[in-house]
């Protein structure tokens, strides 16, 4: 996760990559670009959840709250001015505001507290979205919203209601979220999260304030969860309140396990899997989901690595699951197992 | 008055079904340390399991129950000694992930099995009707769910504070290892804990059965409902669970009555204050 610059070989691959997104539109028709899209804002969630999950060791619950608020802002300033870069930003700004709010006191808990303090939290975005019919148009949602045009007034304005014109947008804008990201986990912030997830009481002698960091952490996400939201509000032109749902923060949590915790492109290619793989499992029966648990529970117990593990060139030994100032580089596995074990 | 008292009673039914599902959740969580996201879950399969012995083969009322209890807890038994025995050592996280991928399993399983449309078997006819209270009429078989769930929690306070079984357990809770040292198997009172606290769920979800919908959606229903009551009675603490269900169940028997548009947003505030001001639970001594 820390550390060694990447190959050329990895720059070359990369830029491979990059190339081929900005060709795609070329090659493919309207429901690969859909599904590109699709995955695009799914890495971008994905991306923010893991400085929280993956990085500061905080399993969130409630990620799609704010996934949410940004789709529900997007959607209600395209409703009254058709700009699409104001849409966007009234999103993340919004989802921001929320993701301080919620922040300040989610972070004076970690571990299953901190989870099911999200959990609740993302619930009541949902329960509003739900219910509040006057705002959100209840169970409904908000319908009929415009791909509005990009436009800076007396600068430029693009039309970019084709949906190819569309996911240049949405590439663009991951591409720099994504980079953004990476960035920011090999700055001394990435670092010091790091720092804390691995051993709190450390980070605190230190001089660490951890509650601070964790609270950027839970913003920064924040702010990723609602462009990823506020991404999907124009590609879809409506808005409905399962966005806001707990099965919807588990969407971000199952790309990141599929892909790898431990890796900072484990969520993006997780975002790519998790679509595939539905996409796939689609073809041959509704039941894609039951699948999709058996991946969940392989993944977990037998490659809990995610699929970028397979490329490490270590295994990064697991976080102590009980921080232990005696042994602090024992894994915790061997410790809890020699306890319980069988006699 | 009466109204409002009536409207108190139906609360106290749907009380006995959270306190129901939370039992096993909290007695989980205090020996093995574990949140089952999949409780929920098992609470379903209860319900369809009930649903298939009694609305589907015909098999007695009480019998259907005691067949989904066993083949749930069988299933607890699977789960616990399979799955989550591979995970105690690593994050918690990823216990939350693993119940979580059971969820996934189990609500498909179910819509292949029985299909995605809603079911509501007959009521059994020695629980049909209902008897006049405060001058309305009150079903005789939310009486019985009443009386069910008195029942387990006496059933409960019993069994922990008075047999060996339950001191066992106790002891397993408080410190594993210490009582690994006595001689007590703890790999074995965890794989029992976890089929009994399924087996709770399940005779939640199998008792509900003639009256509330059997779905393939109620389990991630009620394991939301179930996290609320077990936080703020305490995560592992049983007294609290009852006390919590018989709140929220009442509350929300009042709330739907009243202020039905904002009853889950309070109940959502309620949780995170609790969270917030007395993480350990409201009743925690």
């Amino acid at each position: 996760m820390t550390g060694h610059p990447p190959s050329r070989l990895a720059m070359l691959l990369l830029a491979a990559l990059v190339l081929a997104l900005f060709l795609l539109p070329w090659v493919a028709g309207r429901y690969p670009i859909y599904l590109a899209i699709q995955v695009l804002i799914l890495a971008v969630f994905s991306v923010g959840f893991n400085l929280l999950f993956g990085y500061s060791g905080l399993l969130s619950f409630g990620q799609a709250g704010f996934f949410a608020i940004g789709a529900y802002g997007c959607a209600k300033i395209l409703l009254a001015v058709p700009n699409l870069l104001l849409g966007l930003a009234g999103g993340v700004a919004a989802a921001g505001i929320a993701a301080v709010v919620l922040g300040i006191l989610s972070v004076r808990h970690t571990r299953i507290y901190f989870s099911m303090l999200t959990l609740a939290f993302g619930m009541m975005i949902f329960s509003i979205a739900w219910k509040w019919r006057d705002f959100t148009g209840g169970d409904d949602g908000l319908v009929g919203i415009p791909r509005a045009p990009l436009e800076i007034p007396g600068l430029l304005s693009i039309d970019v209601s084709a949906m190819g014109h569309y996911y240049y947008v949405v590439l663009v804008l991951s591409l720099l979220a994504i980079a953004a990201m990476y960035r920011l986990v090999h700055s001394p912030l990435g670092l010091t999260l790091q720092a804390i997830r691995d051993s709190e009481t450390r980070a605190e002698f230190a001089g660490v304030p951890v509650r601070k960091y964790r609270l950027i952490a839970f913003i920064i996400a924040g702010l990723y969860a609602g462009l990823a939201g506020a991404l999907l509000t124009p590609l879809e032109n409506t808005v409905t309140p399962p966005v806001a749902h707990w099965s919807t923060s588990a969407e971000p949590v199952m790309a990141t396990l599929l892909g790898g915790v431990h890796s900072f492109a484990g969520p993006i290619v997780g975002a790519f899997f998790f679509f595939m793989i539905k996409d796939v499992i689609v073809r041959y029966t509704e039941y894609w989901l039951i699948w999709f648990g058996v991946i969940v529970v392989a993944l977990v117990i037998g490659f809990p690595g995610g699929i970028m593990s397979i490329f490490a060139k270590r295994r990064l030994p697991w976080r102590p699951a009980r921080p232990s100032s005696t042994q602090p580089d024992k894994p915790a596995a061997s410790q809890r197992h020699d306890r319980i074990s069988e006699d | 008055m009466d109204n409002f008292a009536f409207q108190g009673l139906i609360g106290l039914s749907m009380a006995m079904y959270l306190w129901l599902i939370s039992a096993g959740l909290t007695i989980i969580f205090g020996v093995l340390r574990i949140v089952n996201f999949a409780h929920g879950s098992l609470f379903m399969v209860g319900a369809y399991l009930a649903y298939a012995f009694y609305g589907q083969m015909g098999l007695p009322f009480w019998l259907a129950i005691i067949l989904s209890l066993l083949g749930t807890g069988l299933l607890g038994l699977v789960m616990e000694r399979v799955f989550l025995r591979r995970i105690y050592g690593i994050d918690e996280a990823y216990q939350l992930l693993l119940t979580f991928g059971f969820i996934l399993i189990l609500d498909d399983a179910v819509k292949i099995i029985w299909g995605g449309v809603f079911k509501i078997p007959p009521i059994p006819a020695f629980l049909d009707g209902s008897w006049p209270v405060f001058g309305r009429s009150f079903p005789i078989y939310n009486a019985f769910v009443i009386a069910v769930g008195l029942a387990v929690a006496v059933g409960l306070w019993a069994l922990f504070e008075k047999t060996w079984w339950g001191r066992t357990v106790r002891a397993t809770a408080s410190d594993r290892e210490m009582a690994n040292a006595i001689g007590i198997n703890v790999p074995w009172v965890f794989s029992g804990v976890f089929a009994f606290g399924a087996m709770l769920a399940a005779l939640g979800g199998a008792i509900g059965i003639p009256v509330r919908v059997v779905a393939p959606g109620i389990g991630a229903a009620m394991i939301i409902q179930a996290f609320i009551i077990t936080v703020i009675g305490g995560l592992g603490n049983l007294k609290g669970a009852f006390v919590s269900s018989l709140i929220v169940g009442v509350l929300s028997a009042y709330g739907t009555l009243f202020f039905p548009v904002f009853e889950l947003f309070f109940i959502f505030v309620i949780m995170a204050v609790v969270l917030l001001i007395r993480p350990q639970g409201l009743f925690a001594r």
